[in-house]
């Protein structure tokens, strides 16, 4: 065991010192993405730009994401509130952007997480077979077998509400998946001659799934985890409608839309506007998702 | 005398099926001597592959070796663990696979790939891999050894990759390489080059065994050939010899079977009948129903190996019987 962790250490190390390997070669595939593909340009951009509003956002707006303001409920957008008020007199536009920080945190940690433990646990599956295959497919069954929303809302509802506790059951929910797709990914790598070919210059197990097994996995990772992001993005939402997850008066996105749909005829604004960023932000991640997994695929280079 | 690089005894590779085991590879005995290339040809299915395979230890469950020895100078292979057995392949042990197009990780600069073999079973810095792997390159022709150690395999032409696999077999100085058809996939010039390599390979003193399904390399190649049908090595003996002698009527049927331009004219001889179905071997000599000889004798029983003469082994009861 001690050994192996050294031997993975050392791995680790290696990559790390190699500074102009793979990595200048993976600079060169974004570059040459961005200058192909302009939907995955635009959509970096527009992820960047989501993620710079949800650092600035006390800079950028001259209320906060609680002051009520009661004698100005559901106004229409004007000039004070570019984008309207809620029917608690919030500003909409600085409600979205405290609430970018909320839910680009929930998209992409627990998608992130969900997704390493999905892929350790599914090339282990794939690679070893047998009684670790059984177990942990088995689990993965366990997990998918449960309704997912009911399953989340068991999880939260253990829990307690707060942020880390909705990581948690996102990362929950959503390793299953992956672990299956991965390990069917590992089952027909595992097949072919160039992982033959390895075994036959002596690499071992773990050196096996982190060199060659993994890189190959990647296209297949990136799409999940584009994919993942967005979902998990409208599961917390959910989560939200259902008070459980984030709870008023902090903002997320999902949690504006459920709170505007009571007024959806006289004040559609809010619902109108995290709704849109919400479609925005699911569209980026899919455009870039799409184009990294072009760029990152060997076969698919024309150099 | 000099030590035998490789030594397989009465190996058997069995795979259980619902009507018993099948033996891909039957009680297959053969010898590689240092410095030697020992061809090793057949048809598809004979069991050449399987017997590269089990001297590699990298034979797929539910296949098994249930019977006889692999001796690697002297060194018994089946004895060996699993991490034992690990350090010796790509160290003592190397193979080059039949189709380069598949057998290097499309997403690793091959280079890196390289590097990886050394880095596995010497002791030496990241550099130090790299120059070795840059030597390599140049060992095997590859020009521009540096720019396309950076490349990824789709980025190489074929010829280029099987250098590349040839020089990540080679470039831990093996006792043994196995190159298991390594021409197949390639067009004639580059065969041409690749045996070449072969040779020279032979000459740093590295034994070959070396796997084909194509008489006219073997010609050229080997200095010792076996002759492999349905699982046991039907005959062996040197090369010479069993080009200009051939006993078994299995050898001399693929030997009739060979084109040739100064036969213009003349219908092909052919054997006749097919491989038998794997599992649904016939009673006796499996190489009875299609051949010409075939008697009450060889209904009965299974031959036996005979050494007809010094080094030239034969699994036939007629072997000698009808002149050459």
């Amino acid at each position: 065991m001690k050994n192996r962790q050294k031997e993975l250490a050392e791995l680790h190390q290696r990559r790390l010192e190699d500074g102009n390997g793979p990595v200048s070669a993976f600079r060169a595939d974004l570059f040459r993405m961005f200058r192909k593909n302009r939907a995955a340009a635009l959509s970096v951009l527009v992820i960047l730009l989501l993620i710079l509003a949800a650092v600035f956002a006390p800079v950028l707006t001259p209320y906060s994401y609680d002051d009520m303001d009661l004698g100005n409920r559901l106004s229409p957008p004007s000039a004070a509130h570019l984008l309207g008020t809620d029917e608690g007199g919030r500003d909409i536009l600085t409600r979205l952007l405290y609430g970018a920080r909320i839910s680009l945190l929930i998209g992409v940690v627990p998608t992130v997480v969900s997704i390493l433990i999905g892929a350790a646990l599914g090339t282990i599956a794939g690679w070893r077979g047998g009684i670790t295959d059984t177990v942990i497919m088995r689990l993965a069954d366990i997990v998918l077998a449960f309704p997912s929303m009911l399953l989340a809302m068991v999880i939260m509802f253990t829990l307690g509400d707060g942020l880390v506790n909705v990581f948690l059951t996102l990362a929950l929910l959503n390793w299953a998946a992956v672990a299956r797709v991965v390990r069917a990914e590992t089952l027909r790598l595992k097949n072919t001659e160039y992982i033959e070919a390895a075994r036959a210059i002596g690499v071992s197990g773990p050196v096996m799934l982190l060199r060659h097994i993994l890189p190959n996995c990647l296209p297949t990772l990136i799409v999940l985890f584009t994919l993942n992001v967005p979902a998990a993005i409208l599961t917390e939402s959910s989560l939200s409608f259902l008070g459980m997850g984030i709870q008023p008066p902090s903002a997320s996105w999902g949690l504006m839309v459920n709170a505007g749909k009571n007024y959806l005829y006289s004040a559609p604004w809010i619902c109108a506007a995290p709704g849109l960023i919400i479609m925005v932000a699911v569209l980026a991640f899919n455009f870039l998702g799409d184009g990294l997994r072009d760029a990152l695929d060997p076969h698919q280079k024309n150099r | 005398m000099e030590q035998n690089t490789l030594e397989i005894s009465h190996l058997t590779v069995s795979f259980p099926t619902d009507r018993g085991g099948f033996r891909p590879v039957n009680d297959v005995s053969l010898t590689v001597r240092k410095g030697q290339i020992v061809g090793l040809v057949g048809e598809s299915g004979c069991g050449k592959s399987m017997t590269a395979r089990a001297v590699m230890g990298l034979i797929r469950s539910p296949g098994k070796v249930t019977g006889g020895q692999i001796l690697l100078e002297g060194k018994d292979l089946l004895a060996l663990n699993g991490k034992e057995m690990r350090s010796l392949r790509g160290n003592e042990l190397a193979m080059v696979f039949q189709d380069p197009m598949t057998s290097l990780n499309p997403v690793v600069p091959v280079g890196k790939q390289v590097e990886e073999a050394i880095l596995l079973h010497r002791r030496v810095s990241r550099e130090e891999a790299r120059k070795r792997t840059l030597e390599a390159f140049r060992n095997v022709g590859i020009s521009e050894a540096e720019k396309r150690s950076r490349s990824y395999p789709h980025e190489l032409s074929g010829g280029l990759r099987q250098r590349v696999m040839i020089a990540m077999a080679m470039v831990c100085c093996p006792r043994l390489l196995i190159a298991d058809e390594p021409t197949t996939a390639l067009d004639v010039i580059m065969e041409a080059q690749i045996l070449q390599l072969m040779r020279q390979m032979r000459d740093r003193g590295t034994s070959i065994l070396f796997i084909s399904h194509n008489l006219g390399v073997i010609a050229q190649l080997c200095d010792y050939t076996c002759v492999m049908y349905a699982g046991r090595i039907a005959e062996q003996g040197d090369t010479r010899e069993l080009f200009e002698r051939p006993v078994h009527p299995y050898t001399r049927g693929l030997l009739g079977a060979v084109s040739s331009l100064d036969r213009k004219g003349e219908e092909l001889e052919t054997i006749r009948g097919s491989v038998p179905a794997p599992g649904s071997l016939p009673a006796g000599c499996p190489f009875g129903p299609r051949c010409g000889l075939c008697d009450e004798t060889c209904r009965g029983a299974c031959p036996e190996p005979r050494e007809i003469s010094p080094g030239h082994i034969v699994r036939c009861f007629h072997a000698g019987e009808v002149p050459v």
